[in-house]
């Protein structure tokens, strides 16, 4: 295999673009099937993946593939070929028998259904393992070669095996399609659609079929190991971009084709590296990428909504204690220094100073000698929280029977999300009361203009 | 003939695989416990590149070195699950997927990469190496006239076992408590988190001890099955564990019998040989439980009659 050091060598870079242009000119026919391959595999899995994780099972597919295994073995100890029908017939046969006894445990014993999971993947998982040393501790011809359906190698497949994949890899598509508004409806709402005499235990047995399908066509490719990740990171990835399924489904299956089309050319530039480990790494990338910057659920997003919100919260809350101050002076003056105001509101003077620099920028502040005054949008802006905070005081004490001290840590929180028309409602509700639970005035809608 | 020599060394094979399934008996009783048998399964995986990269910064593969790089990725990867989980609001299982698939890619990776530099293959990782065990030994002193004081992976074992046994009888109250009424235990002014991470670091230390002799999947059969087993047994966590430990001595005597005569892998044979077990314990579970429905059902018709 090739170490660290000889990858650093110019004339190798070279050799390997040389490689890489050989790829994509297609003349290489095994290389184009290989990527072909690959391309509709990592589009079917995360389709199919999808569901899965929809339903909550995110990991099935991880037991599946581990559980294929034993199968693949015992079919070739018996058969003694390696035909491509008969490795995915054993694999088929011993993923299913995984899956019921996944679903069998939880069931009919106090095994708790991720216990149920960990038990089937390892213990198939060491059968399986234990038959190929078995083989390979026995003299069958072309016995070597097997354990690269551990981690998957793209370079070692045969065209025989692409067929198949194509093959399977259509059906798969073919039957999503199909039944997409069906299996849609069991993801989102299985008890409805039970109600609605859809066949439920009928779909989710085909779905888990398709489940098994991808996983057993897919260990040539991905490996047994690691074809957990190509069922559920593409999907996980594509849930940051969009709540739409339909959406969901194609950009899960674009993310899926890209990455498994990128292992399979790395294992065509250097074929001593398992394509499973690079297939889980780009899928990764993808996710990592979608994870920070996708534009509606990205935590890059929601950490600058975040932010917005904090200082909104802290402008306002410094506008309604210059507010109080006002009132407390009878309206008689109107400039209050920063002792005043931390005074009444607990806040830190290094936030208090920058807030009130940003509250002079919107013109809602002005600073006045050594103090700082509302100006007249400020005062109506001010107006308007204070009124919508004991509006919303009163709201509560009349309706929810809280103590006064009570509605006022809620209404501090409501002040800042009420909007025009929730402030109606509460009007509409309360009937012209005149002043909050404290007893302190509600001002009206336009004080200003009566003042 | 099988000599003297070879006695030891299948002595040494055999103990070191009982403590290693000795100790992630006791490891996985709390992991089903707590309903986090996925964990243990991602931990095991993720401690592959903890030890690669330990091995590669380092230099070398001291014990210390291992262990340490080892409880750094194991903790990571708990920790990386549970804020993947809060922060994207993941579903747990697929946060722990998305993880440990990562982590362990990485390592598989390395692992090709340098494969002409570290003692680690891709075959290994699978199956560990037990029967190489006895091969690797500590030496005391110098290289040439040193006491030779045994296998290397027997002492890490070893060592780690201590450790578990040791924290589980000290904290085993607390422990109880964290696991079976989480509530009670934050009003009562347990810290749960340091508890939680520090099962996890029981989890990583038991992996990385076991990755020598049974690879890095294998451990997931040991961790979880033995302790199932005795989980549809055990009436008390003190039973429960001394019920999981005497599973997994049956699974490595049977296991070992087993690859024996088949001459096929020692780790793999003894996972298998747990999962036998499992299944016999069911199976005589659902026996009772059937011919109690006769006995029920005869019972009844009986009184109809009557």
């Amino acid at each position: 295999m090739q170490g660290f050091e000889v990858y650093s060598d110019a004339s190798l870079w070279q050799q390997t673009l040389e490689q890489l242009a050989l790829f994509w000119s297609f003349e290489d026919v095994n290389a184009t099937w290989v990527l072909v391959g690959s391309l509709l595999l990592g589009m079917s899995a995360s389709v199919i993946g999808a569901f899965a994780f929809l339903r909550k099972r995110s990991l099935l597919g991880d037991a599946l593939a581990h559980a294929a295994l034993p199968g693949v073995m015992m079919a070739f100890l018996l058969s003694g070929s390696r035909d491509a029908e008969v490795i995915f017939g054993g694999a088929l046969l011993s993923s299913l028998l995984g899956f019921w006894i996944i679903d069998w445990l939880p069931k009919n014993t106090k095994i708790k259904p991720d216990a149920a999971l960990a038990i089937t993947l390892s213990f198939m998982f060491a059968l399986g393992l234990m038959l190929l040393s078995l083989i390979q501790s026995t003299d069958m011809p072309n016995k070597s070669g097997l354990d690269k359906l551990l981690f998957g190698q793209a370079a070692a497949i045969t065209s025989e095996d692409i067929q198949l994949l194509v093959y399977v890899t259509s059906a798969v598509l073919i039957t999503v399609i199909l039944f997409f508004d069906k299996f849609r409806l069991i993801a989102f709402n299985r008890l409805y659609a039970q109600t609605l005499g859809v066949s439920v235990r009928f779909y989710e047995f085909l779905l888990a079929l398709m489940i098994v399908l991808s996983v057993v066509v897919g260990l040539q490719l991905v490996g047994v190991v690691l074809m957990a990740a190509i069922l559920l990171t593409p999907i996980a990835a594509a849930r940051f971009w969009s709540h739409q399924l339909s959406y969901l489904l194609l950009l899960a299956g674009i993310f899926g084709a890209l990455s498994a089309s990128i292992g399979a050319q790395i294992s065509y530039i250097a074929p001593a590296m398992p394509t499973g480990p690079w297939i889980v790494v780009s899928l990764s990338l993808v996710f990592f990428i979608s994870f920070l910057v996708a534009p509606q659920n990205g935590l890059i997003k929601r950490y600058l909504d975040y932010r917005r919100l904090r200082h909104r919260v802290a402008q306002e809350n410094i506008l309604r204690t210059l507010h109080k101050l006002l009132e407390r002076n009878h309206f008689k003056r109107n400039d209050f220094t920063v002792a005043q105001i931390t005074a009444l509101r607990n806040i830190q003077i290094q936030t208090l100073k920058q807030t009130l620099k940003q509250l002079q920028k919107q013109g809602l502040v002005r600073e006045l000698g050594g103090g700082f005054a509302l100006s007249e949008a400020g005062l109506r802006r001010a107006i308007e929280l204070t009124r919508r905070h004991r509006l919303w005081e009163s709201y509560l004490s009349q309706h929810a029977d809280l103590t006064s001290e009570q509605v006022h840590q809620q209404a501090e929180h409501m002040e800042h999300i009420l909007n025009q028309e929730h402030e109606e409602q509460i009007v509409a509700e309360l009937m012209q009361r005149l002043s909050d639970p404290h007893g302190q005035p509600i001002p009206p809608k336009n004080t200003l203009e009566e003042q | 003939m099988p000599s003297i020599e070879n006695w030891i060394l299948d002595l040494w094979i055999i103990a070191t695989a009982s403590l290693v399934a000795a100790s992630c008996a006791m490891v996985g009783v709390f992991l089903i416990l707590r309903r986090q048998a996925l964990m243990g399964d991602a931990i095991s995986h993720s401690v592959l590149l903890g030890i690669v990269l330990a091995y590669l910064l380092a230099g070398t593969n001291t014990l210390w070195v291992m262990l340490t790089g080892a409880v750094i990725i194991g903790l990571l990867t708990a920790w990386l699950s549970e804020s993947l989980h809060k922060l994207s609001r993941l579903q747990s299982d697929a946060s722990i997927g998305i993880v440990f698939t990562l982590f362990f890619s990485i390592g598989v990776i390395l692992v090709s990469l340098y494969t002409g530099h570290i003692d680690l293959d891709q075959e290994c990782v699978l199956y560990g190496e037990i029967a190489f065990v006895p091969f690797d030994t500590v030496i005391w002193g110098d290289m040439e006239t040193g006491t030779d004081l045994g296998p290397r992976a027997f002492w890490l074992i070893l060592i780690v076992f201590t450790l578990v046994a040791l924290s589980i009888a000290i904290g085993f109250e607390r422990l109880k408590t964290v696991t079976f009424h989480p509530s009670l235990a934050v009003s009562l002014g347990i810290n749960i988190t340091f508890w939680h991470y520090f099962l996890m670091t029981l989890v990583s230390m038991t992996t990385v001890a076991s990755f020598d002799a049974v690879g890095a999947i294998l451990v997931v059969a040991l961790l979880i099955i033995p302790a199932s087993s005795a989980y549809l047994l055990a009436t008390s966590l003190k039973r429960m564990l001394w019920l999981a430990i005497a599973y997994s001595q049956g699974s490595v005597w049977i296991g070992y019998a087993l690859s024996y005569w088949l001459d096929s892998s020692i780790a793999a044979s003894i996972a298998v040989s747990a999962g036998a077990l499992l299944a016999l314990t069911l199976m005589v579970i659902q026996i009772r439980k059937w011919i109690q429905q006769q006995h029920y059902a005869k019972q009844l018709q009986s009184g109809e009659s009557a």
